[in-house]
């Protein structure tokens, strides 16, 4: 929509430019990606462990989590069920549409307890156990070192546990795969109940399954989903019921919900108004004029967003319904303001647009708050409602009244604009009451104590209870999620996993000095080259290793003569390559690795090394940071230390401090416009006056509802002073005694009841984002307009208004 | 099922002795079961030139907790908890749970289940023959379990009256161990 065109003789060009636009924005629409995914609601990050953590919480090995329990029937039956499933599910493929359907896997990986998990690479550990193995030093190859591992061995063998390694002995003598299965299992883990994992009072059976897919891909995960509900149908006997959760769940059923909600948020607003305008206009025609710029606002708000931000979020498409309550009251301004004999809207245009244009203007600043909050998400929102309601405002003001048809005129409201007329005289009696309410509102919030909520999670979509069910499941897997991690950079994946190395030398350190519990690092997983090769080169020569192995099995009753496997298998060892991460392809160490070790899109490598804390204790993330810091890890060559609750937390923070200076920084813009158009402080006091005690009222209903106020909620209450400016505005023109006062009545209250009629319908909203704004501001501008009624003058106004 | 186990057993135990039969022997062991004793363990194994020994403390508590603390050569603790072993060697823990793990299951599931006095817990994962007599026994239990019997070949259990005072296992693959326990005083 282009500026101002020439009134009078630039009608034909107002439309042409307007048919530009609209074909433009349909050109656009048809070219728009629409997306689903929450992850536009996370904050672009500022530091590099924001960024990290972003990364982690869009894409990272968390998210490919799909955490499922067998709740029901007995314990045998979900034991059988589990393993049943388990089979199904590595079994599983993606359905494409495109080439080479069914050959790639759902799942990288599915994990019942069946089994330590490593047994089909049983083979490729054997053939590396000495690359693989933190045991294999020089030392422990020479005469007292292979004395003392093979006398444990012996040790081992008197053991119960000596029947699992009995039949190795021969070939292994020194427990060299011992130490790399150690090495390769997790701490802890869930417990075990007829052979599968179960929650800790047994009652669930436990699965974990990895997608092959990021986070991020829905449909992918959506299809893991329904593999998952497949194989549970195909593998339950009796009572068994299934639970699923993790973040794929999350994001697949709040793709469905927000896809849900905005279809049926939409079609009952604009229901709604359709209603309420046919029912005051009585005219089709009139009412699908009216339609018009709500129509284009939105065409052109989504087509701004497409090309803004590449993509158009469900959600932004829900806040549409914010455009018709605010972008119908335009065009009812205009039928309804207009003289009767006001063909074409010259007269309206002259009397009430200043007045419009200063609240679309109030109104533009309330929604920069969302633009400029540095939530992607919100910003669309922002870039959304500010160009729906400029292109709006436009087509009203230079395409709406050139269609309109000479012979159609509204239905006489003038007797409704009577009775308002003795209302608004009721109303101006009890100023009172405005007063009364902002000091019980005031005293509400004053006495109220916590008022913000600054958490991230209060925007999720997904229910308190889906994601208590998730995080109990989680302390039932103790998958509780690696809050602190440290992560290693290198210019390769070998150099990140030799940088994890030099960090967890740090730290087994602080793991000895039970500072912390342990870790777990890809580095334990596949070694880096250099330590594989400093590990081979440790091993002797076959007859070197033969004399020695004379020497220390003195007496021993395991002699020498019977390890001619041992050291055959040694001396293959040292002329082997390392083990690379290319020849892992397919196998559990695979998927063990998965999302720990990965490339950012500048081709650095990452390796995330997961802290465990101590029993009993936290983690001191100062003292890790510290040892890392005297050893010169950080900050070259590249480690951070990153704990990502408080990281998240702060960068929230740091959002919603931004978020209140640009709302304070839209209320001055609010006001500075209001002065700007009245030129007189007392006027825009008694303008500012009814607002702000509807803010007050508002923001005390919802503390006495007990609903925390979050970021949307703040930008919904700015809208309010937008909004309602609107109507204060037109009440200091009827105070002025410039208006009839009948008409913009009957105009102010139909243009209110479609505003808070929308928003209302908002506030049933299942995502938290639309519920707060719909909440806000449904409930304040009612407020806003009877406030400003009950402080407006009505004696000027009936004197010099009703004709 | 108790019942027929029971019968079958006394068909196969019973002929020759009809006034000694399991059933009485765990009846008398179940009465009084033990507490504490010391083990002294030999095992011989094919690969080494001479057996293995060792030495430590079984503890039983009724109903299921049998604990194996080893003292020679290396200190080490087994504790097998209704259907879990854990084992703790060099300040490391490894646990294991029975049904996953047959051949672990079929060697702790003898000492125990006789400890406790439990036929039928007994007869449910071997075929259990008695003889001698009250003041000097012996059972030979083979183990039912196809996974098991590929590892246990059998199990000898030597006791007078209701103490238990050896256990011999044979495996399948020639090796064995031997194990003489000694009450001690409570």
């Amino acid at each position: 929509m282009s500026a101002d065109g020439p009134p009078q003789p630039g009608r034909r060009l107002a439309l042409g430019v307007w048919l530009a636009a609209l074909a433009f924005c349909l050109y656009q629409l048809a070219h728009t990606r629409f997306v689903a995914d929450l992850s536009m609601f996370l904050p672009d990050a500022p530091t590099e462990e924001q960024r990290l953590l972003v990364d982690q919480l869009r894409d990272g090995a968390l998210t490919r989590m799909v955490l499922i329990g067998i709740d029901g029937a007995d314990a045998p039956t979900r034991a059988r069920i589990s393993a049943a499933m388990k089979q199904r599910l590595e079994q599983a493929t993606e359905r494409k549409s495109g080439t080479d359907p069914g050959r790639t896997p759902v799942f990288v990986s599915v994990a019942n307890g069946q089994s330590g998990g490593f047994e089909k690479e049983r083979e490729l550990l054997l053939a590396h156990r000495y690359a693989l193995s933190p045991n294999v030093t020089p030392a422990r190859f020479s005469v007292e070192g292979l004395r003392a591992a093979v006398d444990e061995t012996v040790d081992l063998l008197a053991s119960p546990a000596g029947a699992l390694v009995k039949g190795l002995v021969a070939r292994d003598p020194t427990g060299e795969m011992l130490a790399v299965i150690e090495r390769l299992r997790p701490g802890g883990g869930p417990r075990t109940v007829n052979g599968v994992w179960a929650s800790p009072d047994g009652s669930r059976a436990l699965l974990v399954a990895r997608t092959r897919a990021a986070g991020s891909d829905i449909d992918a995960q959506a299809q893991a989903l329904a593999a998952v509900e497949a194989a549970f149908k195909a593998s339950a006997q009796g009572a068994a019921a299934l639970v699923v959760t993790g973040p794929a769940v999350f994001s697949v059923r709040s793709r469905a919900l927000i896809k849900h909600d905005v279809e049926r948020l939409a079609l009952a607003s604009l229901g709604l108004v359709v209603a309420i305008l046919l029912s005051v206009y009585r005219s089709p025609v009139l009412l699908g004029l009216g339609l018009v710029p709500v129509a284009c606002g939105a065409l052109a708000g989504v087509a701004a967003v497409s090309l803004g931000f590449g993509a158009v979020h469900g959600i932004t498409l829900g806040f549409g319904t914010t455009l018709i309550g605010e972008a119908i009251d335009y065009s009812i301004y205009l039928f309804v303001q207009s003289e009767q004999r006001d063909v074409g809207g010259a007269g309206w245009v002259a009397g009430f647009w200043p007045t419009i244009r200063l609240g679309v203007l109030t109104s533009i600043a309330g929604f920069s708050a969302l633009l400029f909050s540095g939530l992607p998400g919100l910003a669309q929102l922002g870039l959304y409602s500010i160009t729906g309601l400029v292109a709006a405002a436009l087509v009203t003001r230079f395409v709406l009244p050139s269609m309109l048809p000479r012979n159609v005129a509204i239905r006489d409201l003038s007797a409704l604009g009577e009775s308002l007329s003795k209302a608004l005289g009721v109303l101006a009696r009890a100023r009172w009451v405005v007063a009364a309410a902002a000091v019980a509102a005031v005293a509400v919030l004053a006495t109220h104590g916590r008022i913000w909520d600054r958490d991230l999670a209060s925007l999720n979509p997904i229910s308190a209870k889906d994601r208590q069910d998730d995080a109990r499941m989680r302390a039932d897997l103790a998958t509780a999620d690696a809050r602190i991690m440290v992560a290693a950079r290198g210019a390769s994946a070998d150099a990140a996993l030799a940088s994890a190395e030099r960090v967890g030398a740090r730290l087994d350190t602080l793991v000895a000095a039970g500072t912390l519990g342990g870790y777990d690092s890809p580095a334990k997983v596949l070694p880096s080259l250099d330590t594989q090769r400093a590990r081979l080169a440790s091993l002797p020569p076959a007859a070197e290793l033969r004399a020695r192995l004379d020497k220390a099995l003195v007496g021993s009753p395991l002699s020498a003569s019977r390890l001619g496997a041992f050291v055959e298998d040694v001396e293959r060892a040292r002329a082997q390559a390392p083990l690379t991460r290319e020849a892992l392809d397919g196998t559990a160490m695979a998927a063990a690795l998965e999302g720990l070790l990965f490339a950012d899109s500048a081709g650095r490598w990452t390796a995330l090394v997961g802290l465990r804390a101590a029993k009993g204790a936290g983690i001191d993330v100062s003292a890790v940071r510290q040892a890392l810091v005297e050893h010169g890890l950080i900050p070259p060559p590249d480690a951070l230390v990153i704990d990502l609750k408080a990281e998240a937390d702060r960068l929230y923070a740091g959002y919603f401090e931004r978020a209140l200076l640009m709302s304070a920084v839209g209320l001055a813009v609010i006001v500075a416009l209001l002065f700007g158009a009245l030129r007189d402080a007392g006027r825009v006091a008694r303008v500012m006056l009814p607002l702000a005690a509807a803010v007050l009222v508002v923001a005390a209903v919802h503390a006495l509802a007990g609903t925390l106020l979050n970021l949307l909620h703040l930008v919904g209450l700015l809208l309010v002073v937008a909004i309602g400016s609107n109507y204060a505005l037109f009440f200091d023109r009827i105070g002025q005694g410039g208006t009839p006062a009948a008409r913009t009545l009957a105009s102010l209250t139909l243009a209110n009841i479609t505003t808070v009629a929308s928003f209302g319908v908002l506030a049933l909203s299942d995502i938290p984002v639309l519920r707060a704004m719909g909440s806000t501001v449904s409930l304040g501008a009612f407020a806003a307009l009877v406030f400003s009624a009950m402080l407006s003058r009505p004696g000027v106004t009936i004197g010099a208004g009703t004709r | 099922m108790r019942r027929l186990a029971l019968a079958v057993l006394l068909l196969a135990a019973g002929s020759a002795q009809a006034e000694w039969s399991a059933a009485e022997l765990f009846a008398m062991i179940a009465k009084d079961r033990p507490g504490r004793a010391t083990f002294h363990e030999r095992k011989f194994i094919a690969l080494l030139d001479r057996p293995v020994e060792s030495t430590g403390e079984l503890t039983f508590t009724p109903p299921d907790r049998l604990e194996k603390r080893t003292i020679t050569p290396r200190p080490e603790r087994v504790t097998v908890d209704a259907e879990r072993v854990t084992l703790e060697r060099a300040g490391k823990r490894h646990s294991l749970g029975l049904r996953e793990n047959p051949g672990v299951a079929v060697l702790v599931e003898s000492i125990r289940a006789t400890l406790a006095g439990d036929l039928e817990a007994l007869t449910r994962a071997y075929s259990v023959a008695l003889d001698g007599t009250p003041a000097r026994w012996r059972l030979t239990l083979r183990p039912l379990d196809p996974a098991a019997s590929q590892l246990v070949e059998r199990i000898h259990i030597g006791g007078e009256k209701a103490r238990v005072r050896t256990v011999e296992i044979l495996l399948a693959d020639g090796d064995r161990s031997v194990m003489s326990v000694t009450p001690v005083a409570p």
